[in-house]
């Protein structure tokens, strides 16, 4: 049976939800080990002992926290030397994949980095990695040993399934040599203007919504979900919103969680530039709209109506 | 202060990506400087500007990555460095670390700009193994960068906002593309790019060895195409139905 070392990623005292759905599939691959790193790994313990782990390595030097990456990789490196794992896994999340990266070098072992799936084959593992823009799937065979394999948040769902659950103190001291990359302020801003590239809500407008004098409808649900307005090239073209607004092949990439295509038909050249993102949702008067046959939610109406509808019912949720 | 930043030579986005026979990334053609990496030139440029020194561009890649290289020089870095060698060829993240840092290492750098990730790879794992090699903290995800006597200051971007994140350098920073917008090349600075010095170095100058990459591509198959969803008349019930796809996606 193999052994899979899961790390349970700790965000500001909290398991990140990213880890639960590594322990599930980690279940599949063999036998599952956790390490959790900072304030609340104990707390965090006891969940991932719910969610078949064998054992959890645990320690809460504060170190963890405070540090970016640098004590997380000396804590797991360590581990590795006693348990030698034959995988370890990671989320692919900003701070995961700082830790991750610092291990695969220390350890010289190389990595697979944004999997969506992973399974075990002839002693060994195969990644399945989007490839090529998102057009194409690679079927990617683990070459070190340990592997170590980065996966997509949302790949898996977590479930519960009770494991051993023993908790074991991580007997690891930070060296003052890797308190290095010091954080020392944590600063939550929902007001600054949300950037394009980054907003997990995009709204994006064409020339269904009739004339730059509408855009600010847009503002105002883009407020509301904190999110941000994007364009077509068209109205771009037409001179109606800044190039910087411009999503698609000639303008910006956008991956958000939800992408709201409101008055855009739904061309090539747009939608390049926007069909990763995880749900997509058009408003359109033409059902018969490019955008309806990708849209995971077509509605078909008038966006002068149903956009300002919209945020008001938002903003009703939202306070409600 | 003498400042590193890694530039790599992508497929144009504005190009239609192809593939080789062998399933790697087509580059021979309209390849461009990473966009993320002009952001990283361009913090480069301003930290030079405020505080003096010298921008050092250094890049692996095959000959023509000189001209990535050229790009970055005509808006104002000062040289290049570029290993090329035919064995590096499919080079994975890790092995693209050690190359990186061999040749960092040589420049002994108070600071080192990477982007976040590539334009084209897009997986982000050779600046954290590129700090690991070089033995200096990493700050990352910054969207603003402050250097004050020997130390450095970033804003690092997360979910819901920013860290302050302080370290002593010679340190590694990767930039988001919110750091600055990177500069026009003037005429001026396309003319003086040209003689400007890119520095070429082979794996043996490095003391680096190859060694076998982390996966092999077993195969490829077309990703699931996007499918239509549920497409509604707006009878007044849309508003509705909206809501509730926000809510279930948790954006709401």
């Amino acid at each position: 049976m193999a052994s899979v070392l899961v790390y349970a990623e700790m965000s500001q005292g909290k398991l990140a939800s990213t880890s639960l759905e590594l322990m599930a599939k980690a279940r599949e691959l063999g036998d599952v080990y956790a390490v959790a790193l900072g304030a609340g790994a104990k707390a965090a313990a006891a969940t991932l002992a719910k969610h078949g782990a064998k054992v959890i390595h645990v320690n809460e030097d504060g170190a963890f926290d405070d540090y970016i990456a640098e004590p997380a990789t000396d804590a797991i490196a360590s581990l590795y030397e006693k348990e030698k794992p034959d995988l370890i896994l990671f989320g692919f999340t900003s701070d995961s994949r700082e830790v991750a990266g610092r291990l695969a070098a220390r350890l010289g072992v190389g990595l697979i980095s944004n999997a969506s799936d992973i399974e075990a084959r002839d002693g060994g593992f195969v990644a399945r990695v989007p490839y090529f823009g998102g057009a194409k799937v690679a079927t990617m065979k683990a070459n070190a040993k340990p592997a170590i394999v980065l996966v997509r948040p949302k790949s898996f769902e977590a479930s519960e399934k009770p494991g051993a659950g023993q908790i074991q103190q991580l007997d690891v001291s930070v060296a003052d040599g890797s308190k290095r990359a010091h954080v020392t302020e944590r600063v939550a801003e929902a007001s600054e203007k949300v950037k394009l590239e980054d907003a997990r809500v995009v709204i994006s407008g064409g020339r269904g919504l009739g004339g730059p004098q509408n855009f600010p409808l847009l503002e105002d649900l883009a407020n509301a979900l904190g999110g941000a307005v994007g364009a077509s090239r068209a109205v771009v073209d037409a001179g109606w919103v800044p190039y910087s607004m411009q999503v698609g092949q000639t303008g910006k990439s956008v991956r958000p969680g939800v992408y709201i295509a409101v008055g855009i038909s739904g061309a090539m050249q747009h939608t390049v530039g926007m069909k990763t993102s995880k749900i997509i949702i058009a408003i359109n008067k033409d059902a018969e709209a490019p955008i309806m046959k990708m849209a995971d939610l077509g509605v078909v109406g008038d966006a002068l109506k149903i956009v300002p509808a919209l945020t008001a019912a938002v903003k009703a949720k939202k306070h409600g | 202060m003498k400042i590193v930043v890694t530039v790599k030579q992508v497929p144009d986005p504005n190009s239609n990506l192809t593939l080789e026979s062998d399933n790697s990334i087509s580059r021979d053609r309209e390849v461009v400087l990473d966009p993320g990496d002009e952001c990283g030139v361009e913090e480069a440029l301003q930290l030079k500007e405020a505080h003096g020194g010298e921008v050092v561009l250094v890049s692996m890649g095959p000959d023509r990555a000189k001209e990535a290289i050229r790009k970055g020089l005509s808006m104002g870095a000062d040289r290049g460095v570029l290993v090329a060698d035919a064995g590096l060829a499919g080079a994975d993240a890790l092995l693209t670390a050690r190359v990186l840092a061999a040749a960092i290492k040589a420049e002994s750098p108070d600071l080192v700009i990477c982007a976040t990730e590539s334009y084209d790879g897009s997986t982000g794992m050779v600046p954290p193994m590129l700090a690991e090699l070089l033995g200096v903290p990493q700050l990352t995800f910054a969207k603003r960068v402050e250097v004050v006597d020997g130390s450095v200051k970033v804003h690092r971007q997360t979910a819901d906002g920013y860290q302050v994140v302080e370290a002593s350098t010679p340190a590694l920073i990767t930039v988001t593309a919110a750091i600055a917008e990177p500069r026009y090349a003037s005429l001026k600075g396309i003319m003086a790019a040209r003689s400007k010095e890119i520095k070429q170095v082979a794996l043996s100058d490095l003391g680096v060895e190859k060694s076998e990459p982390a996966e092999t591509i077993e195969g490829l198959t077309d990703a699931e195409a996007r499918k239509a969803g549920e497409v509604i008349e707006d009878d007044g019930t849309a508003v509705d139905r909206i809501v509730q796809v926000l809510a279930q996606a948790k954006v709401l």
